[in-house]
């Protein structure tokens, strides 16, 4: 059990070891846990205070004087108050930045919508050649960092609050572009990424013990997406669901829509935020509100 | 080069500036003709221009006010980065100089052209030849109405805090903003005072006279501080009915006030 967050924490205090790396936060260091890259680095990170637009520029100038550069704060104010500087300073200027955006989703819970970032999938996707990541635990979350420190350009990385049961281990292979298929089920696929993982892995055992045999699809890698193994799956399967804590406006439901609709038009059930804000609470009450749940995937087989 | 002949530069580029503009059909005049001094003594005078080991530009330049991109190309063309035949491709579909900088532009670090991003990044760059122990300075030019963006101050913040003495941010205050005076739109009262109060080294210039920009920059080699330097300009400088006019911050000359453009600058 770790949390992507703190999982991030960890990669950064000991990837920090190279003396090129730079780590910035505005104000959040405790929560994003670049605390622990700081405690052990503190000359080279850098917070900014409560100013995200100034955070992202500030990366983005260290990035652009050749350093490796994690920027962090909650996902609600990195993609949605510093959208503009992630657009036309990050992107544009095709900045080698990592944009490390922690408390995604309705999953922060208790603080309620004004920081549950449910959008952030779709406001980064639609930037030009923004690379955009959503590890689900604690082994994804370093190896995917680690692809990130080897991949030019901007990329946003999506990173949640609470802990969450390990689902990878250390023979677990990750790429840009890539995704991981757990089981070779024929009745149906469920596409999901990040903090929900978790919970289509769980609702697929519970529906082999009834039976019906389905495929879980990682697609850890939002943007480029696996093409290739959303249309394999759907081709291969029965019944399409996706499950995200996110917006199903714009985000993996709406992705995998696009492509299905591209190259293999099938119906697909979207399960996430639908059109509404998030709600305070306890996160796994605030999951069970909104139907992110086991019980819920079973639903629609 | 001596202040008669930065004289002549400024001269020259001026004419490219009107020059670009009228053949693009579009463009921002009014800010780029008060900006042109300053940049020509950045550019011509006071910048290193050369690479560090690590492949840095030993002295950094940004500009903020991404709008003024002529005089910005026209400059960059001046000091061998540009073709000076391209520039008369400003904003063609065909041409890589787009409307407003992209880094994609031999010369030109990061892109602008959405206000009060460039002085973060300045501070980013200025942080990082901190971190290298490097030489080198940051210069960043900002509009006065570009400052009215919160970001702005922000940066300011953090500027001061990692007490940024290699930065030198260059507000080209000319008084006036699309919509008219910047006093009317917004309210800049005490702008040197503002800057003050974040901690910073102000100075307030004449921005067309190279003595005082010159100047000034030797003062802020000698401040630990963070540096601004209020240069206080004449949007639409060197054509007359350009001169102190919001209406040509953001529109080409006809043909008729092309003639007389040209013929005011030669």
């Amino acid at each position: 059990m770790n949390s992507t967050r703190k999982a991030y924490g960890e990669f950064l205090s000991e990837y920090g070891n190279n003396e090129n790396v730079v780590v910035l936060d505005a104000d959040l260091a405790g929560a994003t846990k670049t605390d622990m890259f700081m405690k052990k680095f503190p000359i080279r990170h850098i917070d900014v205070g409560i100013a995200e637009q100034d955070l992202v520029g500030t990366a983005c100038g260290l990035a652009l004087s050749g350093k490796i550069v994690f920027a962090s704060t909650f996902a609600m104010f990195m993609a949605g108050r510093a959208y503009d500087q992630i657009r036309n300073t990050a992107a544009y200027s095709h900045v080698n930045v990592n944009l490390c955006a922690t408390h995604a989703g309705v999953m922060v819970g208790e603080d309620g919508p004004t920081h549950q970032c449910i959008e952030d999938i779709a406001l980064m996707n639609v930037i030009p050649t923004m690379k955009v990541l959503a590890p689900a635990d604690d082994v994804s979350t370093k190896k995917i960092l680690e692809l990130c420190t080897k991949e030019d350009g901007p990329k946003y990385i999506r990173l949640g609050r609470s802990d969450v049961e390990d689902v990878y281990n250390s023979d677990s292979k990750f790429e840009i572009g890539g995704s991981n298929v757990f089981g070779n089920g024929i009745d149906g696929t469920i596409y999901t990424y990040g903090s929900t993982l978790q919970i289509a892995l769980k609702a697929k055992e519970m529906l082999k013990a009834n039976g019906i045999d389905v495929r879980v699809v990682d697609l850890y890698s939002i943007k480029p997406v696996d093409r290739s193994v959303i249309i394999k799956c759907a081709k291969e399967t029965e019944k399409l669901v996706s499950m995200e804590d996110h917006s199903i406006i714009g985000g993996i439901g709406s992705i995998v829509s696009n492509v299905l609709c591209e190259e293999y038009p099938k119906k697909l059930e979207k399960i996430g935020i639908n059109d509404t804000f998030g709600k305070s609470g306890n996160w796994k009450d605030v999951y069970k509100y909104f139907g992110l749940t086991e019980d819920n995937i079973i639903s629609k087989f | 080069m001596n202040t008669e002949q930065l004289q002549q530069k400024s001269k020259e580029i001026r004419k490219d500036i009107i020059n670009m503009i009228y053949n693009a059909k579009s463009g921002h005049p009014g800010g780029s003709l008060s900006c042109t001094d300053i940049l020509v003594a950045l550019f011509h005078k006071e910048m290193n221009l050369g690479l560090d080991e690590n492949g840095n530009r030993i002295d950094k330049f940004i500009l903020s006010k991404g709008h003024c991109a002529p005089a910005y190309y026209a400059v960059l063309s001046s000091v061998g980065f540009i073709p000076h035949e391209d520039l008369d491709s400003l904003r063609k579909i065909d041409s890589y100089l787009e409307g407003h900088p992209t880094n994609k532009i031999n010369g030109v670090d990061v892109s602008s052209g959405s206000l009060g991003q460039g002085l973060s990044v300045a501070n980013g760059m200025a942080i990082a030849k901190k971190l290298d122990n490097s030489q080198g300075r940051v210069y960043c030019v900002l509009g006065d109405g570009e400052i009215e963006e919160g970001q702005i101050w922000e940066a300011c913040m953090t500027a001061n805090k990692y007490k940024l003495d290699n930065l030198v941010a260059i507000v080209d205050y000319n008084g006036l903003q699309i919509d008219g005076n910047i006093e009317d739109v917004k309210g800049l009262d005490k702008i040197k005072e503002k800057f003050e109060a974040f901690g910073w080294y102000a100075q307030e210039i004449n921005g067309h006279d190279f003595h005082e920009i010159i100047s000034a920059i030797d003062n802020t080699k000698k401040s630990k501080r963070p540096n601004v330097i209020i240069a206080k300009t004449i949007k639409g400088k060197g054509v007359s009915f350009m001169e102190n006019k919001a209406g040509w911050h953001g529109k080409a000359p006809n043909e008729e006030e092309y003639n007389i453009a040209i013929k005011e600058l030669s």
